[in-house]
């Protein structure tokens, strides 16, 4: 079991002929994906790579019934991407653009709370993320497929790298992955940690969590508020930055502890007051993962 | 991005913000001859991107033309230190001369991200020159916010619930009313992350003005904003990341003596948070990105070496997207080109790590593997250690 994504997606990829879009997208289905149309304004009616292009998602999705989009374009188109994606209904938007201007970002949220009010429901991750795995089925973005293996622990994360860190030590101790979502490294993104908290909740095939946070924002105090009341199954933790100055912009857009808020010290103060495992060194996931479900 | 105040200044009055009359110049001669355009009385005002100026002696009041070029002659060159700059101050390299106004109050305005809502959100305080953050903490009730919607503007009954908070009334409810209808809509055209009006003023003749103007901006959005981005004063930024900028290189400089080249912000924090772990501090933060090239990997091992503080270097890639065999190639280039007296730890995992491991070792040079994450920072701290 997963969420969001398994055997039964169909992904249009936005980008696809690009020299990224393409590697990319060639990955996913070499690793199993469906992948069923690309969409490039004025390359309609071509196709690339064996998959048909098409002009409009909206076309995309009448022709060949894609169900989720991987929005591999360059920043300034980002947001109208999202948009023309969640316009013509795309459940699963996986947006891995990074740099996407933080003001676009807080219109296409405007325009997805619309979409959803009205019809939806279309869900947006990212953007400035690896995308979305369910191993063994269904893979949408950049992350390397071969680190997965199929399992029972769901991985939510701000960050890529660090996010194949620990799916690798799980992967390595037995334990394998039900769904990994890399959530995004931005101040404004499509969905929350909390969003993936529910999700997870109600998967019977997914059994534990683990929760990789960073400086910045508030969203693991958020999650970790959720957790405490409404999730019963173990989760470990890790925050990233606990060594960051404050006021610096570490990489991520999001990454940046302002005004004595968002440290890693106050985000691990909540987590733990809820009763997550949480882990000073990001080389002891997997490891703490095993004791907390008993299995060493 | 930051910008200086006068820079700040200039935009918001492209929108219709009050400001105070001025003028920016790096000469005491100069200065002297805005000071008597301004009518004589003027304040001269240190430029530099950090806060806090007034109390390192920055900001001070002159009578006439004649000490507004004594006042501009000593601050310009002086190396200012200020509650945000640290110890070693920044050198002043042009000053504001600006009009004498007439306070009646000084109150506190910003604008910002609300990132709980996802949407920019216009924060008010009556207590004007202090730190918001400080207001927030002693008082929160002392702030009122309004979130508002970029699509949609600040609507002037949002503007007049802000300007009520704030004890308006008569004429500078009206001024105060058009400044945070102009200041939203400045934040939202020119892509600010912060607009920040500490103090607001408000004179004895009902005048709103931004006395100070403090505004960043976000980087993912210069693109489209060339007047902004040419704003940009490297004089105030860390020589070694304004370097590391021009080769698409994450880096920020920190005071320990661990360098650390990482693939990925997340990992590059988590890094450094193992360096600690470890009983070391790191040098840096240095993100050397997802598709980085041979080249790229040179630069980074070149200006982490130029950190005199460095003792030894960490080097931690999961390659994903990025292959270790190009990082193994950069590495060897570099230290064959720099020669290598800095112990390197090298941990590797991902695509193409057994050709990668192979470069290394056909190199001849003295570099350390580890296995893992905390294997590595624990050898990297050794190794700093050992040549105390």
């Amino acid at each position: 079991m997963s969420i969001w994504v398994g055997k039964e997606t169909r992904l249009l990829v936005q980008g696809l002929t690009g020299r990224e879009g393409t590697f990319h997208t060639l990955a996913c289905r070499e690793y199993g994906t469906r992948v069923v149309a690309g969409v490039t304004p004025g390359k309609g009616g071509t196709t690339h790579e064996g998959i048909p292009v098409f002009n409009t998602v909206a076309e995309a999705v009448a022709t060949t019934g894609a169900n989720a989009s991987m929005i591999v374009v360059p920043p300034p188109f980002a947001a109208d991407a999202i948009v023309e994606a969640a316009d013509a209904r795309v459940a699963v938007i996986a947006c891995i653009t990074e740099g996407v201007p933080t003001n676009d970002m807080v219109r296409v949220k405007a325009f997805l709370a619309e979409v959803n009010a009205a019809s939806g429901p279309v869900r947006l991750i990212g953007p400035n993320c690896p995308g979305i795995i369910t191993p063994g089925e269904c893979k949408i973005g950049i992350m390397p497929g071969r680190i997965h293996t199929p399992g029972t622990i769901g991985v939510i994360s701000r960050s890529g790298t660090l996010t194949y860190e620990a799916v690798d030590q799980l992967t390595h101790l037995g334990l394998g992955q039900s769904t990994v979502i890399g959530i995004g490294g931005d101040p404004v993104n499509g969905t929350s940690f909390i969003d993936c908290l529910q999700a997870f909740r109600d998967d019977p095939g997914t059994e534990a969590v683990v929760l990789i946070g960073e400086i910045g924002g508030m969203a693991e105090e958020e999650a970790a508020c959720y957790v405490a009341g409404n999730f019963k199954k173990p989760v470990v933790a890790f925050i990233a930055g606990q060594t960051a100055p404050p006021g610096r912009r570490m990489g991520h857009a999001g990454a940046i502890i302002a005004g004595g808020r968002g440290t890693a010290a106050d985000k691990i103060t909540a987590l733990e007051a809820a009763g997550i495992a949480v882990v000073a060194s990001p080389a002891d996931i997997g490891m703490k993962m095993k004791e907390v479900l008993g299995r060493n | 991005m930051k910008v200086h105040e006068y820079q700040a200044k200039s935009l918001l009055a492209r929108y219709g913000v009050a400001v105070p009359r001025g003028e920016v110049t790096d000469s005491p001669a100069e200065a002297r001859e805005i000071a008597h355009r301004l009518g004589g009385r003027c304040v001269v005002k240190a430029q530099i991107h950090a806060g806090g100026r007034g109390k390192g002696g920055g900001v001070k009041l002159a009578k006439d033309p004649e000490e507004a070029y004594s006042l501009a002659k000593s601050i310009l060159g002086m190396t200012l230190v200020t509650p945000q700059t640290g110890p070693a101050g920044r050198a002043v390299r042009k000053v504001l001369i600006e009009e004498a106004l007439d306070i009646d109050r000084e109150m506190y305005l910003g604008v910002t991200l609300d990132r709980g809502r996802g949407l920019p959100a216009m924060m008010v305080s009556k207590f004007g020159g202090m730190e918001i953050e400080e207001v927030a903490a002693r008082d929160p009730k002392a702030i009122v916010r309004e979130v508002l919607d970029p699509g949609l503007g600040m609507f002037p009954f949002q503007a007049r619930k802000l300007a009520f908070a704030l004890g308006l009334a008569g004429e500078s409810f009206k001024s105060g009313v058009g400044f945070m209808q102009s200041l939203f809509r400045a934040y939202v055209e020119t892509d600010a992350s912060l607009a920040e009006i500490n103090p607001l003023l408000v004179t004895k003749q009902g005048g709103v003005l931004a006395l100070d103007a403090k505004m960043n901006f976000d980087d993912n959005a210069l693109f489209r904003h060339a007047d902004i981005k040419e704003m940009r004063d490297l004089g105030e930024e860390d020589p070694l990341e304004v370097e590391a900028s021009k080769f698409g290189l994450n880096y920020i400089k920190l005071d320990g003596n661990v360098g650390c080249m990482v693939n990925g912000a997340g990992l590059a924090m988590a890094t450094m948070d193992l360096v600690k772990l470890a009983g070391g501090e790191p040098a840096n933060f240095l993100d050397v990105g997802g598709g980085a090239t041979e080249e790229q990997v040179k630069n980074a091992f070149r200006i982490i070496l130029s950190d005199k503080n460095v003792k030894a270097i960490l080097i931690n890639i999961f390659g994903g997207i990025m292959r270790c065999d190009i990082i193994a190639r950069g590495v060897v280039a570099a230290v064959q080109e720099m020669g290598l007296a800095t112990p390197v730890i090298v941990r590797l995992e991902g695509t193409n790590v057994d050709l990668a491991k192979k470069i290394l070792r056909e190199s001849n040079l003295k570099i350390t593997p580890a296995d893992g994450l905390a294997d590595a920072a624990r050898k990297a701290v050794k190794a700093v250690e050992a040549m105390r």
